[in-house]
């Protein structure tokens, strides 16, 4: 590209954002003359103008329009993936509802774990997949009995699934001697004996053992409670039930960058803030794309930037984000108004009135659309009382 | 183990073998040991058997089988044709049982008999009986979603008919009857068996199933005017107006009379025109709206003690019942008598000729209603090639998304019916089979699809497409637009928060909602809005001190703030009453909403 036509185009920052910029300087072809590149930055600076939102613009109430009319028409049910138990998804307006009142715990937690391409293969994956997956010394064995004479523990391993986890009996009892002190075990083929180190303090000591050593995780992540490797077009993917975002990004077959869970708070401790509100667009739109309607996303990203303005997801909630709005009145007119007033009045709160349904209670005009726009007088001269 | 046994859900006891002692319970209420109304049901995983006595339980009959064999013999079939046995004795010899819905958990039900093994241990009477009364009603039902079945039975209890033949001396009120109604032509054998004919709704008329220019739009009808002039569907509305003479205390009761002029609230001597000396209208008077139909006084509110030894004080109030806005009719029936309490009551029935209008609405028998979109003179009318009028235009849309068969499936019986003069058999999993009826059909010289040629009204132009008509039982519905019709720009307001009122009987506005306030703001309309929502505005006049509503007294011209006292500076907001109200009410509350004000610009 010109030199020239380079300088010119920056000569429009202030006009247009750097990103459009950019964008033109790298889709103008380098043979264009300096009247049609002129024509071309005019046309793009006035349909910029024209796609700006107007002041007083209700985009509030227009989002919440856009949002709640499709959503009279989503299903209530939730999806079940046929012959795997425990994987099922929330779909539809319960999902929905779900993301814009930022629940802590979601109802089903799922990750979307992508590989690096070397390990996409579907042996490699199911290897992945089994690797992933949280496995307790409690399903790995038959039997566990208990010798209270002795203080003995003998376990009984199931040897198939152990293989199937590429585990020996030996690494078990490693892991026992790791995770709980003093204890001596033994391996003895298929059976682990475990004996007390020294004097137990008290009999029932040996139970308590007992499950503590039922509990240890053999394999696996903490929280992945269930693994469905699919196959995407190309490429594997393996679907959790449960998630686990931190340990699992950690694991080295996993390729970070596109593994995503639809927990948008485990995504704001892991991620940052930014990846929760780009977390919240892709949730709400996967929802609304399963369903089949039709959403500009810019209503989306209303919410969403309403939610993660400060920092903390919020929900659309009395507790988030309406919760943090200025108007006394506004808030007690959502929900729980007694309580609104009782700590409003017990500070002494000021309402400005400046907002919109405020106006409506009271029966002003609202600050928007007409109501924005008021007269200003120019008084030329002093006016008879000497003020001003 | 043993098993529980549950009496009405009350633990009475436990047996060993309870299949055993729930097959004992049976056969005993089958030799009519036990009351047919008692039912037990085995609970094999939770080793329970329950025993029922209690009302309220929906039973149903079923023949009983004993080792795949039906108890019902040709014999009792005879008997029951003679006469010489009734239902009840079959239920006594263990013929029929009646089983609920627990009990049921331990049958196995053939529907047929073919389909009977061992195992089975009922058998259904009919196929038929599979629906209640009024969706047994329902013609070729079974070839219809069942969702259908249950509005279009819904709809039917809805319709005008003939409801007793005793209806000039009842004194059921806010009723129609319909005038000329005529029992179906394609029925079921259930509407035989409860003499529905004579007790008939509805009407059977030609129907055609188009479009009419735009009138069919959602459902819409279009009714041919000269069919109503000769009296379609015309039905009778009775109103009722009635009121009672109230006793208070201190021994002063209401009077039904014609009120004298000095009570307070006397009307016009024209609107009390129609009383006759007892203060009753008179019998085929015409009221129209306005028109008192029961005079009475009453003693005047708020007696105080003193005021009874005041002779000149309280004259008593009027309280005549009259006929509000919208109402008319002619007096019908007028009875006078007394109450539960003693006090004499006054019940007028006033008769008013509905003729169906825009707005009414109809139905098939098929869940498939509509309201009368356009009425239109026989002229303009299409007409098929041998000059048949639609009475109804129906429109094809209601058809494909909603799969009503029977629908379709009637027209073709009904034409078949109307011109054979026969009655078509329409029974769910009995009907006539629609090969049979379209053979009948082209016998009598129509197409046998039920379609024909029709001819556009104002045209006369020969349309391209074959219209389908047949003839249809078509019910009118109890809703008619003209109890409905209601309107408002001024009125009556709420005393509280004077809003207006709410609801068509207090002449209420129709409510501007929340959802409805938001269309307003998304549209960024903020004047028109505050116009709207300005039906209950008031000027307050705030203390400029402590900016809590002053009071303003215009006789004496003064303002005074009750906070602050005299002397103060005030001024005048314009704000909603129901905010004012809120001020007061956080007042009441403990809550100080003061307000402090300052110039716009």
């Amino acid at each position: 590209m010109r030199k020239a036509h380079e300088e010119f185009i920056d000569g429009y920052e202030g006009k247009l954002p750097l990103k459009m910029i950019n964008e033109v300087k790298a889709n103008i072809p380098d043979d264009i003359t300096k009247e049609t590149l002129e024509k071309i930055m005019e046309q793009i600076v006035s349909r910029y103008n024209e796609s700006k939102v107007h002041a007083g613009e209700a985009i509030g109430i227009i989002t919440s329009q856009s949002i709640g009319e499709p959503g009279t028409q989503m299903t209530l049910d939730t999806f079940h993936f046929a012959g795997v138990s425990e994987m099922n998804v929330t779909v539809g307006l319960p999902r929905i509802i779900e993301i814009f009142d930022a629940r802590k715990t979601i109802s089903t937690p799922l990750m979307e774990v992508f590989l690096k391409p070397q390990y996409n293969k579907p042996e490699a994956v199911k290897k992945v997949a089994l690797h992933l997956k949280e496995t307790k010394i409690e399903e790995t064995v038959a039997e566990i009995a208990i010798n209270i004479l002795d203080q003995t523990l003998t376990i009984q391993l199931k040897k198939n699934i152990l293989e199937g986890l590429e585990m020996k009996p030996s690494d078990v009892s490693a892991l026992i001697k790791a995770k709980v002190k003093k204890l001596n075990v033994k391996t003895e083929g298929d059976t682990i004996i475990v004996t007390y180190e020294g004097k137990p303090e008290e009999v029932k000591e040996i139970y308590l053992i007992k499950e503590k050593i039922k509990n240890i995780r053999l394999r696996g992540v903490k929280g992945i409670r269930q693994v469905l490797p699919v196959k995407r077009g190309e490429e594997y993917v393996i679907l959790t039930a449960g998630t686990n975002l931190k340990d699992v990004l950690e694991q080295e077959e996993v390729d970070a960058k596109r593994t995503t869970t639809n927990d948008i708070y485990e995504i704001r401790e892991v991620l940052g803030i930014e990846a929760a509100r780009q977390a919240v667009l892709n949730e709400v739109d996967k929802v609304i794309e399963a369903q089949g309607l039709n959403i500009n996303v810019r209503h989306i990203m209303l919410v969403a930037d309403m939610m993660c303005g400060n920092g903390e997801v919020k929900g659309i909630t009395r507790y988030g984000v309406i919760g943090e709005k200025a108007s006394v009145l506004a808030r007690a007119s959502f929900e729980t108004p007694i309580k609104h007033i009782i700590d409003a009045s017990l500070i002494g709160e000021r309402d400005e009135l400046n907002s919109v349904i405020e106006n409506v209670l009271i029966n002003q005009t609202v600050p928007l659309g007409t109501g924005l726009p008021g007269l200003v007088v120019k008084v030329k001269g002093e006016a008879k009382d000497g003020k001003e | 183990m043993v098993t529980e046994i549950y009496l009405n859900n009350k633990f009475l006891g436990v047996v060993d073998n309870g299949k055993a002692f729930a097959e004992d319970f049976r056969e005993s209420r089958r030799k009519g040991t036990l009351d047919p109304s008692v039912n037990v049901c085995y609970d094999k995983d939770n080793e329970e058997i329950h025993i029922e006595s209690t009302e309220g339980r929906a039973q149903r009959p079923l023949l009983v089988l004993k080792d795949g064999k039906i108890l019902l013999e040709e014999k009792h079939l005879k008997q029951l044709e003679e006469g010489k046995i009734s239902w009840k004795d079959l239920v006594k010899q263990g013929i029929v049982e009646f089983l609920d819905a627990l009990e049921e958990e331990n049958a196995l039900v053939a529907y047929s008999e073919k389909e009977i093994t061992p195992k089975h241990t009922h058998l259904e009477i009919s196929p038929s009986a599979l629906c209640g009364i009024v969706t047994s009603l329902v013609p070729f039902a079974n070839f219809n979603q069942p969702p259908r079945l249950i509005i279009g039975s819904k709809n039917q209890k809805q319709s005008l008919g003939f409801y007793a033949g005793n209806y000039p001396i009842r004194l059921d009120m806010d009723i129609s009857l319909l005038h000329y109604p005529q029992v179906p032509i394609v029925r079921t054998k259930v509407h035989d068996l409860i003499h529905l004919e004579q007790h008939p709704a509805g009407q059977n008329v030609v129907l055609a199933i188009m479009s009419y220019d735009g009138y069919t739009i959602e459902d819409a009808l279009v009714i041919n005017r000269s069919s109503l002039d000769r009296g379609l569907y015309r039905s009778t509305y009775f109103r009722p107006v009635e009121t009672e003479e109230l006793r208070y205390s201190g021994g002063l009761v209401d009077e039904i009379c014609i009120p004298d002029k000095d009570v307070k609230g006397y009307r016009t001597e024209h609107e009390y025109r129609l009383l006759e000396e007892d203060g009753i209208i008179f019998p085929e008077a015409k009221a129209a709206e306005g028109d008192v139909v029961i005079g009475k006084t009453s003693p005047p509110r708020f007696l105080s003690s003193l005021d009874e030894y005041n002779l000149s004080a309280g004259s008593r109030r009027e309280s005549a019942t009259s006929l509000s806005h919208g109402e008319q009719g002619v007096a019908d029936l007028v009875i006078v008598t007394e109450n539960e309490e003693g006090n004499r009551l006054v019940r007028v029935r006033l008769r008013e000729e509905m003729v169906p209008e825009l707005g009414d609405k109809f139905t098939s028998r098929h869940g498939q209603k509509g309201v009368v979109g356009l009425v239109v003179p026989q002229a303009d009318m299409p007409f098929s090639a041998s000059g048949v009028v639609p009475d109804i235009i129906f429109s094809p849309h209601g058809i494909p998304s909603r799969m009503t068969i029977s629908h379709l499936l009637e027209m073709i019986g009904g034409k078949v019916a109307a011109m054979n003069g026969r009655i078509v058999e329409g029974t769910i999993f009995e009907g006539e089979p629609e090969e049979k009826l379209r053979q009948e059909l082209l016998s009598l010289g129509f197409r046998e699809d039920g379609t024909e040629e029709f001819y556009h009204g104002r045209t006369g132009k020969k349309m391209e497409a074959r219209i389908f008509v047949g003839h249809m039982h078509f019910l009118r519905l109890k809703y008619l637009a003209a109890n409905k019709l209601h309107s408002r720009a001024r009125g009556p307001v709420q005393l509280l928060t004077r809003q207006p009122t709410e609801g068509k009987a207090k002449e209420g506005g129709l409510r501007l909602g929340e959802m409805e306030k938001d269309t307003f703001i998304a549209h960024g309309a903020a004047l028109l809005l505050k116009e709207r929502f300005d039906s209950d505005k008031t000027l307050v006049c705030i203390c400029e001190r402590c900016g809590l509503p002053a009071v303003e007294d215009r006789y004496k011209n003064r303002k005074y703030c009750p906070v602050c006292g005299e002397g103060i500076e005030v001024n005048y907001i314009e704000v909603s009453y129901a905010f004012k109200l809120l001020l007061d009410e956080l007042k009441s509350l403990g809550i100080s909403p003061s307000i402090k004000l300052k110039s716009k610009y």
